[in-house]
């Protein structure tokens, strides 16, 4: 019983969460590595894009709710996520035109794109700031929990529950039907097909008629799509803050390096491998320690590896160890 | 120097002069203290950016560091603290640096293979709860020492001016670490290396208190020689007197004197600075940097080693901003962890270095100060846009109440249009390279 237990306590609090989590940074990895295959750059104002995406979704939402409009049990904002992932569509193409196509067209080295994206990262930064504020946004609805602590302990008659949330749920499922479409438009439409081969080897692709504009307009459009919906999961599961989506610039980057730039399989295992690292050195262990040693052994502090305040450590010490023993990744990403 | 570059510094010194006219002298002042220091700061990252191509955007974090060492430096020691667990403190720290250079030291004695792997593994764990053990227990009895006002070891007690070389060291020390792992891969890599950096140094200071307090902040740091408190002035015969022979009344006076007598230390640092920039950039180290900054094949080739090169002016530019980071804290007196945001000390100096030309040291030392006076004015300028559209709407109209309201935020929406049009039309900068 007191296994069982330990294995419940363990899964509310390391196993669902880092699910959770790491669903989110896969998804925007994944954003960051596609924009480096196919751009060849590492784009600085994802958070920001993240952010932004998100901000449009929440405004949406709003308007939704105020018109009566909610979707049952699940959040109003899945109902506003099409709209928003249009709108930042539109804003990223717009930003395109606007600003990376003349760099991209001159053919300026990688670090310069980096500096250009800084500045789009300012004006997407001031931006959701000046629009929806700085401070924290709520815009949670629907069922909380798909089983709630209590629920879980009648149900089994367990010492420790297990919740849940809806949030964390949907995180999965969605993250699992987006990176399937994902995956059959890379390997199996014509577009994907000459996205994958502009990200192997550019000239080749060029000479075999493959219209350069027409690749990069598509990438921009999936990674709005990325971008707002790893935006959206993860306001819905933790809250909406614009300077948060900034932070979790390092996490996605580590996630994409460590699982090799420009390689989207990679960005996912390593969403999670962060993900996972990070719950779990910075989850104080007594409670599962006290289920399963004997009381003479149980443990007098937490338990805990790390405090939750050096979690950015934990994303920072994986990439610096991948950096130094495997520098293209855990699956072989691409390097300039 | 040409005339135009003249011109654009005399444009820069007539901006502050019209802010002392128009606003106060004490505005002025705090701009000018400030663009000293965010000058030294666009000095570092052009070393780095300019002459090497490096990208650093964990400028933040090496600013932090210089002030964690005023902090260590200037504050007295305190012995309660100390002999309660500062050597217990001291101990763990050996132990975990002795971890991981034991580990180093199996990873490169060993043969390759599952026992080394395994060694370094069991290394590596055993030390961290050894360090855990003998560290947490000192901290412990750190903090609980007096926490309202101290609960943290203090510093050595020595003059506030002798942090700002510390303050240089501390960072070349943690610029050396993510250099030594970072360069000579892609140059991304570097990017990233010292964004994660900064955030964990910021991390450190504002949970370990027993170094600096963490968030409770050490306020009253002491003062340079030659800037006495304002307090001292204002209870001084003689200042109160000269004071109103300039038809000043005391309270204003001292807190210029005051100001003045920073701006006199910045300005000898930057001088300083400056002309061992110059040197530097002429000398034919300077030349080779920037051969290697252009064409890193063709340097290799001519038997340059890259990687060791990019490491030295990679430390040499973090020690600047160290070195301003300290500056920083004193001008402040007070370390406040939680006043460190990225887009204010690092992304920021990048819009200044971007702005007054990369790779020429006059350029960022004027851009520096012109993006710092625009930073500041910009809150007022659009606070005064944003009433004058709204003046049409009715109070209390939600649109008017927002738009007031989120005026303090056009600062990042300025820089970011700022970096965009000069990367897009005048990519060189004011004060281009030559």
């Amino acid at each position: 019983m007191d296994f069982l237990n330990a294995i419940v306590a363990l899964a509310n609090f390391v196993i669902v969460p880092g699910m959770a989590y790491g669903a989110q940074l896969a998804l925007g990895a994944l954003g960051v590595t596609l924009i480096y295959g196919i751009l060849r750059f590492s784009n600085f104002a994802h958070g920001d894009t993240m952010a932004i995406g998100t901000m449009f979704v929440i405004l949406i939402t709003w308007g939704f709710q105020s018109a009566g409009i909610t979707f049952g049990p699940l959040p109003t904002a899945l109902l506003a996520l099409p709209f928003g992932i249009a709108l930042t569509g539109l804003l990223l193409i717009g930003t395109d035109k606007v600003v990376y196509q003349f760099y991209r067209q001159k053919k300026v080295k990688p670090v310069v794109m980096v500096m250009v994206s800084l500045g789009v990262m300012f004006i997407m930064n001031g931006l959701t700031r000046f629009i929806i504020g700085p401070g924290d946004q709520r815009f949670v609805d629907g069922e909380r929990f798909l089983i709630s602590a209590r629920e879980f302990k009648a149900m089994t008659g367990l010492k420790e529950g297990l919740a849940i949330k809806t949030s964390q749920g949907l995180t999965v499922v969605t993250a699992v039907i987006v990176v399937a479409i994902l995956f059959w438009f890379l390997n199996r439409t014509r577009t994907g097909k000459s996205m994958r081969a502009y990200s192997d080897n550019e000239d080749l692709a060029l000479l075999s008629g493959i219209n350069p504009e027409r690749v990069v307009l598509y990438t921009w459009l999936i990674v709005a799509a990325l971008a707002t919906v790893a935006g959206t999961l993860y306001g819905l599961d933790k809250s909406f803050k614009p300077f948060t989506y900034f932070q979790l610039l390092l996490p996605i980057f580590a996630a994409a390096i460590v699982g090799g730039l420009g390689n989207p399989l990679g960005a996912i295992a390593g969403g999670f491998v962060i993900a996972f690292s990070e719950v779990t050195i910075t989850y104080a262990f007594k409670k599962v320690a006290n289920y399963l040693l004997p009381e003479a052994l149980a443990p007098d502090g937490l338990a805990q590896l790390m405090s939750t305040d050096y979690k950015f450590a934990v994303s920072f010490s994986i990439l610096i160890i991948v950096l130094l023993f495997k520098p293209t990744g855990l699956f072989k990403g691409q390097s300039v | 120097m040409t005339r135009r570059d003249a011109l654009l510094f005399l444009f820069v010194g007539l901006l502050i002069l019209l802010t002392g006219f128009f606003q106060s002298w004490n505005t002025a002042l705090v701009i000018l203290n400030m663009g000293l220091i965010s000058a030294i700061l666009a000095l570092g990252v052009n070393l780095q950016w300019g002459l090497a191509g490096l990208f650093n955007v964990g400028i933040m974090g090496f600013v932090a560091l210089g002030g964690l060492a005023a902090v260590i430096t200037s504050m007295p020691a305190n012995g309660e603290e100390w002999s309660q667990g500062g050597f217990r403190v001291l101990a763990g720290l050996l132990l975990g640096a002795g971890t991981i250079l034991a580990a180093i030291m199996t990873f490169q004695r060993l043969p390759k293979g599952g026992t080394r792997t395994l060694s370094m593994l069991a290394i590596l764990i055993g030390g961290f709860f050894l360090f855990r053990y003998v560290f947490d227990g000192g901290v412990e009895a750190i903090e609980a020492v007096n926490p309202a006002s101290t609960g943290y070891l203090g510093g050595l007690g020595l003059p506030v001016l002798l942090a700002w070389p510390v303050g240089g060291l501390l960072a070349a020390g943690a610029a050396w670490v993510i250099g030594k792992t970072a360069l000579g891969l892609r140059s991304d890599y570097l990017a990233i290396a010292t964004l994660g950096i900064a955030e964990i140094i910021i991390s450190v200071m504002k949970n370990e208190e027993w170094l600096s307090r963490g968030v409770k902040n050490v306020v009253g740091l002491p003062r340079p020689i030659g800037v006495p408190r304002e307090v001292d002035l204002q209870s001084s015969a003689t200042f109160v007197e000269n004071a109103a022979k300039f038809g000043l009344d005391p309270a204003t006076a001292s807190t210029l004197y005051v100001k003045l007598g920073y701006a006199v230390f910045f300005t000898i640092v930057l001088l300083v600075l400056l002309w061992l920039s110059q040197m530097a950039l002429n000398s034919p180290w300077g030349r080779m940097m920037r051969a290697i900054r252009d064409n890193e094949v063709a340097a290799e080739a001519m038997g340059k080693d890259v990687t060791k090169r990019h490491l030295q002016i990679f430390i040499l530019g973090s020690a600047i901003c160290g070195i301003a980071g300290a500056m920083m804290t004193t001008l402040d007196g007070q370390l406040t962890p939680t006043s460190y945001q990225p887009l204010r000390y690092t992304f920021l100096i990048w819009v200044m270095v971007i702005v007054g030309g990369s790779g020429n040291n006059f350029g960022s030392v004027l851009g520096g100060f012109l993006i710092w006076i625009l930073w500041v004015q910009v809150e007022p300028i659009g606070l005064a846009f944003m009433t004058l559209i709204t003046a049409g709407m009715s109070d209390g109209y939600w649109l008017k109440d927002h738009l007031i309201e989120s005026a303090a935020h056009m600062r990042l929406l300025t820089m970011g249009v700022v970096l965009l049009l000069v990367l897009r039309f005048s990519p060189r900068g004011l004060i281009p390279e030559r």
